[in-house]
């Protein structure tokens, strides 16, 4: 692609160091978004999806935590490096991000207004009267109705949805180039889900910005991404659009994962599921990680950790036997068309 | 939930529009105490006239309604005027030794790691020498005087907010809000101004007023313990321990000056009685958990 990069991470590692040893939380990560695209980054918890974009936040409380290798080239400029005066500037301002729980997100203290509001008198020059005017005029743009009446309301008078809503107002009242969304409906239920996405979708367009989103659920990344980065214990697996990851999924996990989904038109007595559960990140096994859970995993796995590789165009993989998941891929085909 | 709903809930509250009413009370006395009781010196209207000097307490009588104390103190006069050393005293201890708490316990829990470490052990240290004892010992060293008591008041009164002040900011810093203010480029300052206080404040509030009470009553026994106010100051402390003496009465009638004790020790379980009133009433409305 010959798009300028809006953010570009380089070899991102985070770790924590706790009294029973370092947690390798992110190890090595390098993706990069453009203008205008959404990244979906997948995963299942404690993957270290939440911890690569506080990272990029630089939202890590240190200590325990810390960044210890790796570059975050935002605006030409290594945001690692940066200093937390000049972080305030760019949080809320050219990136800006949305948490998980519309619940606890907001201030029970203050009105919607005085919160969407805060971004606005933080980042722009402008009064306290002009500030409402906006926020009213973000709260209509996310689709809140009655925004007059609603900026003077309290989080608790207000549905998880509207809440979503108004963190969403809040995360763009300052017209951001990258939004993180970090599991953005996921407390929500699923017909306010799809109507969030939706909405996040089509501001995406209005404000032209980037959407970097986190989340453990396919279907939302199915819906909502160009590209998708699938993590698995604090790397990046497999990286491509999400067509291709979708048709033709080259790592184990991922394919392990598509096939943990249940789909409406096949009737399985038993969902398939990925054996075993996601390795103790202060124990975590030597050579490939998914090392311990993979079918195909041979003793070059447990002795060799593989790094990530295109091995075509745009599709990284990080692993040692695309070629046996080509064979079961190409066995399973077999056994469905005998059926 | 917002001050006026608070206010309004206060006002509704029986007991809270009790210790309310006793406190308005208390304040209608300390302000108009120089027309109900005519300093006889307006240099120093706070030295209680003597009207004799005959060791023995005297009886109320027409000129001295409550009766006179050990050396003909004027009772009367010694509570009207001793209000406003109540009021000086408890918001002066009480304002200064909650803000230094709540500026350390926030302090020191937003910043965490090593700043908590110290502030904390320092707060530890304080809190391990004896409360009484500490103040006596350090009156004594500063000198006797209200001032110095407040002084020793303050210095030995503000742990017990910054714990809980502490322990409250734990627990709102973890907030996701918080977070998100922060997601957004807020300041560390407009963090714990805006989002941070608010959310803690309201127990340091009861707390305060809890202790508004029960300050008054420890400055009155350094004044009973003869380590507070001069001699003749008008304190209600003080005018307890001018009945030291006569408690006991004569032989034979137990209670001949039971004048000397019951009206200030009347007036200070009142006025402890009214602020713990309403810090219970304030507590009652603020705990989500006690409502419905």
């Amino acid at each position: 692609m010959s798009k300028e990069k809006l953010i570009d991470v380089k070899n991102l590692a985070t770790y924590f160091h706790t009294e029973e040893g370092t947690v390798k939380a992110v190890d090595g990560v390098s993706f990069e978004i453009y203008p205008g695209e959404t990244l979906g980054v997948v995963g299942e918890s404690g993957c270290g999806k939440s911890v690569t974009s506080l990272s990029i936040m630089r939202l890590i409380e240190s200590p325990p935590g810390k960044i210890e290798t790796g570059e975050i080239i935002f605006d030409n400029k290594d945001l690692t490096k940066s200093t937390q005066k000049e972080m305030r500037k760019i949080r809320g301002n050219d990136i800006s991000m949305i948490f998980q729980e519309p619940m606890t997100s907001l201030n029970p203290v203050y009105t919607v207004g005085d919160q969407i509001m805060e971004a606005i008198l933080i980042h722009k020059d402008v009064n306290k009267k002009q500030a409402r005017q906006e926020s009213i005029d973000m709260l209509t743009k996310v689709g809140i109705p009655l925004p007059e009446q609603r900026v003077d309301e309290y989080p608790h008078q207000l549905s998880g949805g509207m809440r979503q809503r108004v963190m969403i107002a809040m995360a763009l009242s300052c017209d951001p180039q990258l939004l993180i969304a970090d599991e953005p409906t996921t407390a929500l239920d699923v017909t306010i889900q799809a109507q969030i996405l939706e909405l996040m979708n089509g501001l995406k367009d209005q404000f032209g910005m980037a959407i970097m989103m986190i989340t453990h659920d396919l279907g939302v990344i199915a819906e909502v991404s160009d590209r998708v980065a699938v993590m698995y214990a604090g790397k990046i697996v497999e990286y491509t659009d999400v067509e291709t990851l979708y048709a033709n999924p080259k790592h184990p996990y991922t394919w392990g994962l598509m096939h943990s989904i249940p789909h409406i038109e096949k009737d399985v007595d038993r969902l398939q599921a990925i054996p075993g559960s996601v390795p103790n990140p202060l124990d975590f096994p030597q050579g490939c990680k998914y090392n311990t859970r993979c079918p195909f995993a041979t003793d070059k796995c447990r002795e060799v950790e593989p790094e990530i590789e295109e091995i075509e165009e745009s599709h990284q993989v990080a692993c040692w036997h695309v070629d046996k998941l080509e064979e079961a891929k190409a066995k399973e085909k077999k056994e469905k068309e005998k059926e | 939930m917002e001050w006026q709903e608070v206010l309004i809930n206060l006002l509704r509250n029986k007991i809270s529009l009790l210790g309310i009413f006793i406190i308005l009370f208390f304040v209608i006395i300390a302000v108009f105490a120089p027309w109900i009781a005519p300093p006889a010196s307006p240099r120093d209207p706070y030295m209680i006239p003597r009207a004799g000097w005959s060791p023995q307490p005297k009886p109320p009588n027409e000129e001295h309604i409550f009766g006179t104390s050990e050396n003909q103190y004027d009772i009367f006069y010694g509570i009207i005027w001793g209000t406003r050393t109540a009021f000086r005293v408890g918001l002066i201890v009480v304002g200064i030794s909650t803000f230094i708490g709540i500026t350390i316990g926030t302090i020191s829990a937003f910043y965490g790691g090593m700043v908590d470490e110290v502030m904390m052990r320092v707060t530890d240290i304080f809190l391990s020498m004896p409360f009484l004892v500490a103040a006596i010992v350090l009156t004594t060293i500063l000198g006797k005087g209200l001032d110095n008591v407040m002084i020793a008041l303050v210095t030995f009164g503000w742990m017990s907010t910054a714990r809980l002040m502490r322990s409250q900011v734990l627990e709102i810093k973890t907030e996701e809000f918080v977070e998100a203010a922060e997601a957004l480029g807020a300041s560390d300052m407009r963090i714990i101004m805006r989002h941070v206080l608010l959310n803690t404040i309201f127990p340091v509030v009861i707390n305060a007023s809890m202790r508004m009470g029960s300050i008054v009553i420890t400055a009155s026994s350094l004044s009973f313990l003869g380590v507070g106010a001069p001699t003749g100051y008008a304190d209600w402390g003080q005018m307890i321990s001018f009945s030291r003496n006569w408690i006991l009465g004569t032989q034979g009638n137990a209670l001949q000056f039971w004048y000397t004790v019951v009206f200030p020790g009347v007036a200070i379980t009142l006025f402890c009685l009214s602020w713990n009133l309403v810090g219970d009433a304030f507590r009652d409305i603020l705990d989500p958990k006690l409502q419905n």
